[in-house]
């Protein structure tokens, strides 16, 4: 599944995989964490994403740029070393830029050093092909990643809070679901999310077989 | 090397890449390091000014809070136990703890602003307490940081009638359950018990601490 792709497949198709068939999240698995954690509210899980993603496009370009100056004995080394530079560029542009998302996200902004898309797409893919098409595939991955975060911090948000980026969207009468913004809230949001995606890969399976016989 | 394996009879390994000198893999990540270092350098020394002048204008913010907009501020900094009118010579401003004193129109003292911090539920709570030296009375809290659970704890910050409840109570301020009238009595926030108890600590802790630095200064002031 992270294998890459033949490398006769158009950019398009590295870009696309990452938000359908690989998604990170819900199909790959990987970055869990941080879903978990920054998704008890749209803003957050936005801004997660976004960071994210800015980190994946630079350190895979950089990664696919240089990787044949880079010894396979000190590539992952290397491949920290430069994730790690743009993870603190990123946090420091966020807490000067946007104190109050910093704020919020608090220390899972320097954790996305140890995210595993990150790490897994440069050793997967970045480090094997063209910066171009490194750059196509983080495009994807950042773009799969945020958008499965925008899914489960919408639904925390709506229920737990009532609201939508902060806007009150439920009326006054909403009581809010609390336990949404809180850990079970995440887990649950996940567990149904994966659920759904569960019945859906069988259910093509028994058509793919029906259609066989 | 490959002369002594056909010696010893051991079949030929697989050919291998040339293995790298540890020079290389050395320089390497010397050079890589070096250049990472370069970059964060630049970005931290570009984004630092606006990352202090931020935390400085919440400072401000918090201060004018829970003093309701004084007409004029005065700055006291903390040297040693003592409050000095005057910034201490060749110390870094920023790391010096200071009280933020509150004048009105009349130049009559409204209040002295304080930060004040103590562990919550989660982390530390960060306070910006107002108070006024002599009666001891509140003027107002405002809450700089907090990571308390949100949707429970994260009410001491949230819920304006929590808030504003302390204004004008005497410390040291006790917690209830129950709606109360009392002049040192405040309705602690169901679910949030740890974090309501928590702020009153804190409040009770620095109105106790800095009462008399500031009666000493007041003394000293007057002499």
């Amino acid at each position: 599944m992270n294998t890459p792709e033949k490398p006769t497949s158009p950019l398009f198709l590295d870009f696309w995989s990452g938000l359908s068939q690989n998604n990170p999240v819900f199909v790959q698995m990987l970055g869990l964490c941080p879903t978990m954690a920054v998704s008890n509210s749209l803003e957050n899980g936005l801004a997660m994403g976004l960071a994210t993603t800015f980190v994946l496009l630079c350190s895979s370009f950089l990664v696919s740029a240089v990787r044949h100056y880079i010894p396979s004995e000190v590539r992952l080394t290397s491949y920290i070393l430069i994730i790690a530079t743009f993870v603190t560029v990123a946090d420091m542009v966020l807490a000067a830029g946007f104190p109050e998302i910093s704020k919020a996200l608090g220390p899972f902004i320097p954790l996305i050093v140890v995210n595993c898309i990150i790490l897994g797409r440069a050793e997967a893919f970045a480090g094997k092909v063209g910066p171009l098409r490194a750059l196509a595939d983080a495009a994807g991955m950042g773009a799969g990643f945020t958008f499965a975060l925008l899914l489960i911090s919408g639904f925390r948000e709506l229920l737990g809070s009532g609201s939508l980026l902060g806007y009150n969207v439920l009326g006054p009468r909403f009581e809010p679901w609390v336990f949404m913004v809180m850990p079970p809230g995440g887990f649950l949001t996940l567990g149904l999310i994966f659920l759904f995606m569960g019945w859906r890969m069988e259910r093509d399976m028994r058509r793919a077989k029906e259609e066989k016989a | 090397m490959s002369g002594d394996q056909a010696l010893s009879g051991a079949p030929p390994l697989p050919k291998a890449e040339p293995p790298v000198k540890a020079s290389r893999l050395i320089m390497t990540l010397a050079f890589g390091g070096a250049f990472a270092g370069l970059l964060i350098a630049s970005v931290y020394e570009k984004t630092l000014p606006t990352i202090q002048k931020y935390a400085d204008s919440k400072i401000e913010g918090a201060v004018n809070e829970v003093l309701g907009k004084p007409f004029r501020l005065q700055t006291l900094y903390l040297v040693g136990e003592k409050l000095s009118a005057t910034p201490p010579a060749g110390v870094e401003l920023r790391a010096v703890t200071k009280a933020y004193v509150g004048f009105d129109a009349q130049d009559a003292r409204v209040g002295v602003a304080v930060e004040a911090a103590e562990p919550g539920f989660a982390d530390d709570v960060r306070l910006m307490v107002g108070f006024d030296p002599e009666t001891s009375a509140l003027t107002g809290f405002s809450v700089l940081g907090q990571k308390e659970t949100p949707g429970l704890g994260d009410k001491i910050e949230k819920n304006e009638a929590f808030v504003s409840a302390f204004r004008g109570k005497v410390t040291p301020i006790k917690g209830t359950k129950n709606a109360t009238s009392d002049g040192s009595t405040v309705q602690t926030i169901t679910g949030a018990t740890i974090s309501s108890r928590t702020v009153i600590q804190i409040i009770n802790h620095a109105v106790e601490l800095w009462r008399p630095r500031l009666q000493a200064f007041d003394k000293e002031g007057v002499q």
